[in-house]
């Protein structure tokens, strides 16, 4: 410890500690714009500069470590002729356009422009200019405003993991800008627009339509994914302009996914519905609430005379809140129907045999970034769970190994120390080798039900490797199940492997989920009745459905036999934010409220329950979902449902959550795998599916300017592994029929990938386009 | 487009330092020695080779002068125009080889044999006014000595 003053101040520090971080824990200001805590140090812009006793000139306080009986002044004269100095020539190039650049109001160089400038310039030489840049749909570019703080490239290259700015030139001639032009692509690119302590790097989607004074600031959380993190939604007149992250050190750092950043713009999309509609025929015609209810009731209670309760089908979006998910099952539960879930992307249903299966991190998410070891099963966290990645990320760079199991060869932000990419159906099987392996360590015998997986499996000496290194520190390694897992056909198997791994040797596991999929489970939003899973719903056509939230071809990989069970029902009502296809099937359509207007809890994969305000009125007539839901089943005479706000339904849930919340299913029926594994055919190619970042659910899918990001394609590719692309003429946009040994087709563009195996297409689900394939997990390819 | 005992000296240079970034300057001295100045290809394929992103390479690049990222002649003539040498009347020098090869400072002749640069101060005050061709310093000069300079480089291959 060193005893410093600092403005007379007495302080106890670290050593090693810089003057600034010592300044900034006691309260004490000083002007910087380069410094961030969360970077490296730069001491580039040299604002910060401080007067420090005995040392001959002024000094950076970034880059200055504190030493015992060191007196620092952040206020003498020399320290402040020293900052006065900086600001003078930092505005020598920036000009002075503050009355247009959105940056105006919430600006560090503007505000401290204020403490430290000149009231007028001593420079007549003219300013310098730079050229703009186009970097891409998400973040607007005023280069002459920039200073070179360096924060955006120190950003890319040390947190996000790919280095896509950088500094050219020199002195008078630098500039910041990417290779040649090119786009930014990280999924984590906006938060550059948040470090930027000028205008140079704006939100393009927000750019010009507000000023941030006027707007106002609502708590919210993100619910795109499973991690919860933590906004700030901004809105102005009832119109949401535009997302920025709040801090919150448990979740998401100060960090936030462009996809909770951009997200955004759905909710002023034209597709939004604004008012109740009624099927007339062929056409929709608008109606009012209660006519609407009373068609559903009716419709409902035609239904449930005739086939009974078990012929109503309730399936729910992962995006919906704690709340609405509860009064959901809620109204099922009370017309003694069980046939709700919102799973789905999950095709295999055995682990449900036993109850209380959430089962989601065993550790808190801020420990990520510490864990010394990580095994990523079908997982492309990167593009799953952005911010997660990032975690990971700094694991890596702290020295953690991380090694994957997955289907395509994923460019991770992080360096993987061993990797194994095999066939989708071969997954499972690699997981058991790497179990045979553990209990040879260990010393516990493989149970006899695992040994034909670990058979399959083969032996390859990446098993060892990442046995020993998850068993060395067991208690701080970790196996993580992403996305391909979930919607593994043999789903069940890799979570019965990975129980057996951690209960013999105490590595801890994430079984990431989709967006609010661990609030939902929680809440009763999957059926008690295993038989009544979201596959069996869909695929045993019921004669009336209600869908919650869905674009039900796209946010289901079996949407394809949805619709068709939509068609060949007699009576569907849809509960929707948007117009979408789906609508075509509905009888009655319902709006509701995307999260900007609807107050509700999420819970993330950790067990976190956080509050996300509203933060804009209803749109149109459309309401909050919970309310739907209480004013329905009202009139369907339902009791219990007499809540006034959301507390009420709050308390209500608090005391029907299940309370045992890391149950692990144990007795999982195993089954093994099908007989045409292998190579028993070269025809038939092994499908890999996931689902693209910006494809997820209905509110990235019609964010526009996400949608124009180079990792989104509008239309489906499909990528083939490079060596067998040769075999076929494949030039950039060739179509190619790709069919389903039930014969199910569809033409899609395929180009070679390098990510892809051999024997393996990939197509990614998300798509009304790839829809047809269903879950199908062979398919023959021909030309077209 | 990097040829083979080009990245086999690029990989050696790796080797030396404790990080890839490190190695940027010395694998683009090579890069240029070979290909005469630095495309795109070469930023990409010296980044390829050193497992470094793109951008890393290209800063590096344009940082230092005697990179060139455009395509330059065989001969770069960098003629002084500092104190010393103007005061010995380098705009002279300056003026005469831009007449006799029709190019502004900064161009390079059609035939692709020279480029002209004004530079500063090369530390050969003593024989001002000067140019550096090369790794050849040329001082004192006046019009003839510069004619049979530029002769003699032209004709040779």
């Amino acid at each position: 410890m060193a005893t410093i003053e600092i403005d007379g101040k007495s302080l106890e520090v670290e050593n090693g500690t810089m003057i600034i971080k010592a300044a900034d824990e006691a309260g004490i200001y000083i002007p910087r714009f380069c410094y961030h805590e969360k970077l490296s140090i730069a001491a580039n812009c040299r604002m910060c500069m401080v007067d420090i006793e005995k040392a001959p000139k002024p000094m950076p306080a970034c880059a200055t470590p504190v030493a015992d009986g060191m007196k620092i002044s952040t206020l003498s004269e020399r320290a402040v002729e020293a900052q006065k100095g900086t600001m003078e020539f930092l505005l020598i190039n920036h000009p002075l356009d503050c009355p247009i650049c959105d940056q105006g109001g919430e600006c560090p160089l503007q505000d401290q422009a204020l403490g430290y400038g000149k009231d007028v310039s001593r420079f007549t030489e003219k300013k310098r200019v730079v050229e703009d840049k186009d970097i891409g749909p998400l973040i607007a570019t005023a280069m002459t405003r920039c200073i070179h703080c360096t924060r955006c490239v120190r950003f890319g290259q040390e947190v996000a993991g790919i280095m896509e700015m950088g500094g050219t030139g020199r002195g008078e001639h630098m500039e910041i800008t990417t290779f040649l032009g090119g786009s930014i692509d990280s999924e984590v690119s906006g938060n550059m627009i948040d470090l930027c302590p000028v205008g140079a790097l704006t939100s393009k989607p927000y750019r010009y339509s507000a000023r941030s004074w006027e707007l106002q600031n609502h708590d919210a959380v993100s619910p795109h994914d499973c991690v919860g993190a933590n906004l700030h939604i901004q809105t102005l007149r009832n119109e949401v302009k535009r997302i920025v992250p709040r801090d919150n050190s448990a979740v998401n750092e100060c960090w936030i996914s462009d996809r909770d950043r951009f997200g955004y713009e759905a909710v002023n999309s034209p597709e939004r519905l604004t008012q109740p509609m009624l099927k007339s025929g062929d056409h929709w015609e608008v109606t009012d609430w209660k006519t609407a209810f009373s068609k559903v009731v009716q419709g409902l209670q035609t239904e449930i005379n005739s086939a009974g309760p078990e012929g109503v089908a309730a399936l729910i979006s992962p995006l919906a809140t704690n709340e609405e998910g509860y009064l959901f099952q809620k109204l099922l539960r009370s017309m003694d129907c069980d046939n709700i879930d919102h799973r789905l992307r999950q095709v295999d249903f055995l682990a449900d045999s036993q109850q209380n299966l959430y089962s989601g991190a065993e550790l808190p998410l801020e420990k990520l970034s510490t864990i010394s070891s990580v095994l990523l099963v079908g997982s492309n966290i990167r593009k799953e769970q952005p911010l997660l990645g990032l975690k990971l990320r700094a694991a890596s760079l702290g020295g953690s190994k991380i090694y994957a199991i997955n289907s395509l060869d994923y460019h991770f932000n992080f360096k993987l120390d061993g990797a194994l990419i095999v066939e989708p159906s071969t997954v499972p099987a690699a997981l058991a080798g790497v179990a045979l392996d553990v209990s040879r360590i260990v010393g516990t015998d493989l149970p006899e039900q695992f040994s034909a997986w670990a058979q399959l499996g083969g032996n390859r000496d990446v098993y060892s490797d990442i046995a020993e290194v998850l068993v060395a520190d067991s208690a701080e390694s970790l196996i993580i199940l992403g996305d391909s897992c979930r919607q593994h056909p043999h789903y069940s198997v890799i979570l019965a492997i990975s129980n057996w791994i951690r209960e013999v040797c105490g590595v801890k596991r994430i079984d990431l989920h989709e967006a609010n999929g661990v609030g939902l489970t929680q809440n009763g939003c999957v059926p008690k009745n295993s038989e009544n899973n979201a596959l069996n719903l869909v695929s045993n056509p019921r004669s009336a459905y209600l869908l919650y939230g869905l674009d039900c071809v796209e946010d289901s990989i079996y949407g394809n036999v949805l619709e068709d069970s939509l068609k060949k029902a007699n009576f569907v009502v849809s509960f929707s934010a948007f117009k979408s296809e789906s609508m075509n099937h509905a009888d009655v359509v319902l709006p509701i409220t995307p999260y900007t207007e609807c107050s509700g809890h999420f819970t993330n994969v950790e067990g976190m329950t956080q509050r996300s305000n509203a933060a804009a009125l209803p749109r149109g007539e459309a309401r909050p979902g919970w309310k739907v839901l209480r004013v329905l089943a009202n009139q369907l005479s339902l009791s219990g449902f007499d809540f006034v706000d959301l507390n009420d339904v709050n308390s209500e849930m608090e005391n029907t959550i299940s309370e045992k919340p890391f149950e692990y299913p144990h007795d999982i029926e195993i089954t093994l795998p099908d007989k045409h594994n292998g190579q028993d055919s070269n025809k038939l190619f092994h499908r890999i599916m996931d689902v693209p970042i910006y494809r997820v659910d209905p509110l990235v899918r019609r964010a526009t300017a996400l949608q124009k990001t180079a990792d989104n394609s509008i239309r489906p590719i499909a990528g083939l592994n490079v060596e067998q692309a040769r075999e076929f003429t494949l030039r950039d946009g060739t179509l190619m029929n790709v069919v389903t040994p039930e014969g199910n087709g569809i033409s899609i563009q395929v180009q070679a990938d390098n990510r892809v195996p051999v024997n393996c297409i990939y197509i990614p689900a998300g798509y009304i386009e790839t829809a047809p394939l269903g879950v199908a997990t062979h398919l023959t390819l021909e030309e077209v | 487009m990097l040829s083979d005992e080009l990245i086999s000296k690029i990989n050696k240079e790796k080797t030396k330092y404790p990080i890839a970034r490190a190695a940027v300057k010395s694998a683009l001295r090579y890069a240029q020695e070979e290909h005469g100045w630095i495309s795109e290809e070469v930023v990409r394929d010296v980044a390829e080779v050193l497992n470094l992103e793109t951008i890393q390479v290209f800063e590096i690049a344009t940082f230092y002068d005697l990179f060139y990222t455009e395509p330059v002649g065989k001969y770069q003539l960098r003629v002084c125009t500092n104190v010393s040498c103007m005061l010995r009347d380098s705009d002279s020098v300056v003026s005469h080889i831009q007449k006799k090869l029709d190019i502004k400072t900064g161009e390079t002749t059609a035939d692709g044999k020279f480029t002209l640069f004004e530079v500063e101060c090369l530390g050969a005050c003593g024989g001002a006014p000067m140019m550096m061709v090369g790794n050849e310093f040329y001082e004192n000069l006046e019009p003839d000595t510069i004619d049979s300079i530029i002769e003699k480089l032209g004709a040779s291959e």
